[in-house]
């Protein structure tokens, strides 16, 4: 990995530079309407100055904090997921020729997409939907022409907020992997500068075309300072890889119907999720004759005619939606793809206009790790701050741990 | 169903909806080509036909007369659609059903023995019997060309009944409500709008009605920590759809 140090201001203008010089769309945060947003960036400037987000369930607010910190805040209030599989698209449109039908599908975009700070949680976010998107049997080859090429530089997390849980989903501050380059913001007595290093080849060859100076291993210490601080929200909240053996068996819990009591059913959790991939087709017939399109759009499973099974519902109360949604997330997502549906990127709490917290929830129905009927091995905080570091410190992933790794660990729900 | 003869009605309404239909200025040669508009007093047709194949209605029936003619309607139409809020709730108007209309005509009109009026304002479906519905104050336009191109086709109306929130998040507006404590009545709100207020960083009013899952008790709870004010919360439910939203209070 090559690092080198770049400046705040001019570094961030000649990475966006180049970027667009060779020939990405490029997208970053910035911030829009009182919260940070990702949007198209035409240079470094575009890139917020110092910012700050303070975020809790149901709530997020920002201040400027009047220094020159640039990523001082943390992921935006919506994801990537609306770049690479877009909240509304037309798939194709059909006209109706003598005898015949003649189809056209919209083009592929014509330049690959450069993702500027980028989270740890965000790069598992892009990898977890693509096992979904990219499933070899089904892939969705619209999805599959936004994601290929996309140049990723990942930022380390300096400021987490108070929803932020990816420690207990295996991930943490530091990106380790699926970047091409990573930022680290410093600042002390050396000075503010941003570490740069690159994680590809092509992170390599851009990186020297930056100008900056070669870092220090006290750079690099720095760095790493960095992504240790604030552990008292990064601690683990829970075991995310626990989770499917844990939540198998709390079909018929009371908090269900609790949660239901306060839910909207609004689906603002899901279509903020990073990883949330469901969406609907709807055909439409034009006024022009003889001519349809078909649209895609983002769906949810919180919408009640979701479950529609021969024109009825499934699950036609909230509770069974939330259930549904929470369980799917946290455990049967690693049935069904590998990895866990969620990234604890704390989305889906901060966003909850009724501020319905899924670590909370999650405990409620789990019940505090003392308590658990787990006689072989009782999970505690010290077993799951040693297992996220060992994780960390292996460079292993969510990816990488499957329901069966545990099956037998004599949790709940297995016997 | 080739170029179908339309009607358009009004019943008790301020003619916003039938305005919606002439505002499809791209589409609105398309539309004249696709139906055949015989009556519809806002645009120039008045003819009447013994059988429509498609009638909109406008309004509430507010008076004796409109439930006689709002049957009548029913009974020359083949698919009745009701367009509007007020058409579909009542609208504003429906606000004398909490009301004493008696004492109101006594205190607007000079001479309130010439008023007669029924002591409520009701939807369209209360009379007879409705093939679909289009909410909103006024009605969407993208609703009423796709409701419009799906019968032409002979396909279910594309109307779907979850929140504005799903609107509001895919148009990419941030959430008012966490990021502002702004009122927004989306999370009860039947979709169709395209989440237009909140994009303009106004929180939604509830023009298009309840929702499917509506959970009223659990919004109002939201706002109240939110630090909304409670009278004001309940009269933003009060408008255009006061019988759909049933705040259990009486207005
Ligand atoms: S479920 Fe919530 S915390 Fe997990 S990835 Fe989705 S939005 Fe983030
Ligand atoms: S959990 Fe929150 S965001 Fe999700 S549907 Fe319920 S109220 Fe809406
Ligand atoms: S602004 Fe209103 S409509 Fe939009 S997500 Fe928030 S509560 Fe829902």
């Amino acid at each position: 990995m090559n690092a080198i140090q770049l400046d705040p201001q001019g570094g961030l203008d000649a990475l966006v530079e180049l970027l667009l010089a060779d020939g990405f769309r490029v997208v970053g945060p910035v911030v829009t309407g009182g919260v940070i947003a990702y949007d198209d960036l035409s240079s470094g400037d575009d890139l917020p100055t110092g910012w700050a987000v303070e975020q809790a369930p149901g709530r997020w607010r920002m201040h400027e904090t009047g220094d020159q910190t640039r990523f001082g805040y943390t992921p935006g209030a919506a994801s990537w997921k609306q770049y690479v599989f877009p909240a509304h698209q037309e798939v194709l449109r059909i006209r109706r020729t003598d005898g015949s039908f003649a189809v056209t599908r919209p083009p592929a975009p014509e330049r690959p997409f450069a993702f500027i700070g980028v989270r740890d949680c965000e790069v598992t976010a892009l990898e977890v939907l693509d096992r979904v998107q990219l499933d070899p049997d089904y892939p969705d080859p619209r999805y599959a022409e936004r994601r290929r090429d996309a140049f990723i530089v990942a930022v380390t997390c300096a400021v987490p907020s108070a929803t932020c849980w990816c420690t207990s989903m295996d991930g943490g501050p530091v990106p380790q992997h699926g970047f091409d380059l990573l930022l680290t913001e410093l600042n002390d007595s050396d000075g503010h500068r941003l570490l740069a290093e690159s994680g590809t080849d092509r992170g390599a060859e851009l990186l020297a075309r930056l100008p900056g100076s070669l870092a220090t291993p006290l750079d690099r210490s720095a760095a790493v300072a960095v992504g240790a601080a604030d552990t008292d929200i990064l601690a683990p909240k829970l075991s995310g890889k626990e989770l499917p053996t844990l939540l198998a068996g709390t079909e018929l819990h009371p908090h269900w119907e609790e949660v239901a009591d306060r839910c909207l059913a609004c689906s603002n959790c899901t279509m903020v999720c990073p990883t949330c991939f469901c969406s609907t087709f709807t055909d439409h017939p034009e006024l022009e004759p003889d001519v349809a399109s078909r649209t895609q759009e983002w769906a949810s499973c919180f919408q009640l005619d979701h479950s529609n099974l021969g024109g009825r519902p499934v699950r036609a109360s909230v509770s069974a939606r939330y259930r549904q949604w929470l369980t799917h997330k946290l455990a049967t997502w690693t049935e069904q793809f590998g990895t866990s549906g969620c990234v604890g990127c704390g989305r889906c709490t901060t966003w909850c206009p009724a501020g319905i917290d899924i670590v909370q929830e999650t405990l409620a129905l789990i019940g505090p790790a003392a308590d658990r009927d787990n006689t072989d091995r009782d999970i505690t905080d010290r077993d799951i701050t040693d297992r996220a570091s060992d994780h960390r410190d292996s460079g292993h992933r969510a990816s990488d741990h499957r329901a069966s790794d545990h099956r037998d660990s004599g949790g709940p729900g297995t016997a | 169903m080739t170029r179908p003869t339309v009607a358009v009605w009004k019943f008790a309404s301020c003619d916003g909806c039938q305005l919606t239909i002439l505002d499809c200025e791209d589409e609105l040669l398309a539309i004249a080509a696709a139906l055949d508009f015989r009556m519809f007093l806002e645009a120039g047709p008045e003819e009447m036909l013994d059988h429509f194949d498609i009638s909109l209605v406008e309004g509430s029936i507010t008076t004796n007369h409109d439930a006689e003619r709002i049957r009548e309607v029913r009974e020359r139409s083949g698919i009745v659609v009701t367009i509007g809020a007020c058409a579909t709730a009542g609208g504003i108007q429906a606000l004398r059903n909490y009301a004493d209309v008696e004492e109101y005509t006594r205190h607007i009109y000079a001479r309130p023995d010439w008023i007669d009026t029924l002591a409520t304002s009701t939807p369209i479906a209360h009379h007879i019997k409705v093939d679909h519905e289009l909410h909103g104050c006024p009605i969407n336009k993208e609703q009423l060309i796709a409701t419009i191109t799906a019968l032409l086709a002979g396909r279910r109306t594309p109307v779907t009944s979850h929140s504005v929130c799903v609107e509001c998040k895919q148009r990419g507006t941030p959430c008012l409500l966490v990021s502002e404590g702004t009122a927004c009545l989306g999370p009860v709100t039947h979709a169709g709008c395209g989440a237009l207020c909140p994009s303009i960083n106004r929180g939604c009013f509830g023009c298009f009605g309840p929702s499917e899952s509506a959970n009223l008790p659990g919004l109002l709870e939201v706002l109240r920590v939110a630090g909304n004010d409670e009278h004001e919360v309940l009269a933003s439910l009060r408008t255009f759809n006061v019988t759909k939203f049933d705040t259990g209070a009486t207005p």
